[in-house]
């Protein structure tokens, strides 16, 4: 049997083997293939960051939910982290049913890092269903869209929230988002209506999706999926889990390259020869 | 009556919220916040609703013994597992150490990520076996998924310094024409759509199964 007969024959299972062992032995080893190089996208998410002043509030929405933890996890623990450090108020939002238990994880663990207390210096107002409704509410009023946080405390109660009202007390809109609703549903609803400036780290597949806002202006940054996680991390200096991912995903970026060419060269003398590929 | 009520109040409500939009006066804003709050009463229970038809659909299917009605009782039963664990529990479900909180961790965390990490798996197969450059089209578009695959990881940079450069102009030069005039139409389809349901032209929403 030939090279290319012996090639279209191949197990598909062969290949799944491959794709997971180029993903595993990386993320186990550790072992690092090439450094990560900041794009003007991230840059533009960590200026935008670096240019609040201390004790500024900034809204943070984290729409996503466990189906893409790999890719918005660590841009929203690297955010959490790069606030809690530039001592920014954080009041989070979530507009996933599946997403407050996460937004919690990433608050308490940069909270305990840098000693930030919750209610003082962060708070989870939680999930509230209602999409785009939500939004624009909070554009009238937080308070009223949200009377508690997470855990049912009365929002007048809770100090960070002092003081706020709507947008124009916010300095910063950040937001991680899987998809429905999410960053695109901000832009419309917020950055459009109460000019508050935006960030954005979404995941990879919907990040063409946001080029456009970010060329007009209406997003100063935008983080792309694991790769853009990654270079945010570069840019605060604390290499976390998507820098290790990355590896991971340059060689499965590679191996997906190589079938792609394998697969063409195993139907070429078939279709060449003018039989069904 | 039927009819004519619905459209009525979608053209009051459509109109009124279109307003409230761009006019940020007390009295149109008032009455537009009201809009929004009972707008997001109103998404709320369509989860119970859903919730309500998911079950009449599966049991339905599961009475009758039709195709993979073994999933559906496993899917019923998770369901409703699920929501009786987080109704016990109150408002403080979600904290840690709670049996939903426990659900959450071990299960539905494990399993979505676990369909999306799949994927991974399903695309390299694909482009083995799917991806066939048979037209100058495809060689385009195969050409456009090299750059990108590469230019979008750090091993791109060791490769050829100009691969993240080439995929950096790709999305942002020939993608972001493409998306932006996609955007363009359909924000003009949505107005238009938005403005026949306002003014009553289009009324299929009111229509029976509609």
């Amino acid at each position: 049997m030939s090279f290319f007969a012996s090639l279209r024959r191949l197990d598909r299972r062969w290949i799944f083997l491959a794709i997971g062992l180029l993903v595993v032995v990386p993320l186990l080893t550790g072992f690092h293939i090439a450094p990560v190089l900041p794009s003007a996208r991230a840059r533009g998410f960590y200026d935008a960051i670096e240019k609040l002043p201390a004790g500024s509030t900034v809204v943070l929405a984290g729409d996503y939910d466990p189906g893409t933890i790999a890719e918005n996890y660590p841009m929203h623990l690297a955010a959490t982290r790069h606030l809690m450090a530039r001592k920014i108020k954080i009041i989070a939002v979530e507009l996933y049913p599946g997403g407050p238990p996460l937004a919690d994880r990433v608050l308490h663990l940069a909270g305990a890092e840098f000693d930030r207390k919750e209610g003082v210096d962060y708070v989870n107002l939680g999930y509230k269903s209602g999409n785009e409704a939500v939004m624009s509410q909070m554009g009238s009023s937080i308070p009223v869209t949200f009377p508690t946080d997470r855990s049912g405390t009365p929002v007048s109660r809770i100090p960070v929230m002092k003081g706020v009202e709507n947008f124009s007390q916010i300095k910063l809109l950040v937001s991680i988002s899987a998809g429905y609703p999410g960053t695109k549903e901000w832009v419309q609803q917020v950055v459009s209506r109460y000019h508050v400036p935006m960030v954005a780290g979404v995941t990879a597949v919907s990040a063409p999706e946001y080029y456009p806002y970010l060329q007009a202006g209406q997003l100063q940054g935008l983080l792309g999926g694991m790769a853009g996680a990654a270079e945010y991390e570069t840019l605060v200096k604390a290499p976390g889990l998507a820098t290790r991912g990355m590896d991971a995903q340059s060689l499965a970026h590679v191996f997906i390259a190589l079938m792609i060419l394998l697969g063409n060269l195993a139907t070429l003398p078939q279709r060449s020869s003018g039989g069904k590929a | 009556m039927k009819r004519e009520v619905p459209l009525i109040i979608s053209m009051a409500a459509g109109i009124f919220v279109l307003v409230g939009f761009f006019v940020p006066h007390p009295l149109v804003r008032t009455g537009y916040d009201k809009i929004q709050q009972w707008v997001i009463i109103v998404v709320a229970f369509t989860y119970v609703l859903g919730m309500a038809n998911l079950l009449r659909l599966n049991g339905e299917q599961i009475q009758r013994r039709a195709k993979d009605w073994p999933y559906k009782i496993a899917l019923v039963i998770a369901c409703i597992a699920t929501m009786a664990v987080g109704f016990s529990e109150g408002t403080h479900y979600l904290d840690d150490g709670t049996k939903f909180s426990w659900i959450y961790n071990n299960l539905y965390s494990a399993m979505s990520a676990t369909m999306f990490s799949l994927l991974a798996f399903f695309i390299a197969s694909a482009a083995f076996r799917a991806f066939r450059v048979r037209s100058v089209e495809a060689l385009l578009l195969a050409i456009a998924a090299f750059i990108l695959m590469l230019g979008r990881v750090p091993i791109g940079n060791m490769i050829h310094p100009l691969l993240p450069q080439a995929a950096d102009w790709l999305m942002e030069i020939p993608q972001n024409a493409a998306k932006r005039g996609i955007l363009m139409g359909a924000a003009l389809g949505v107005m238009a759509t938005g403005f026949r349901i306002i003014l009553g032209i289009e009324r299929t929403y009111g229509s029976e199964g509609g």
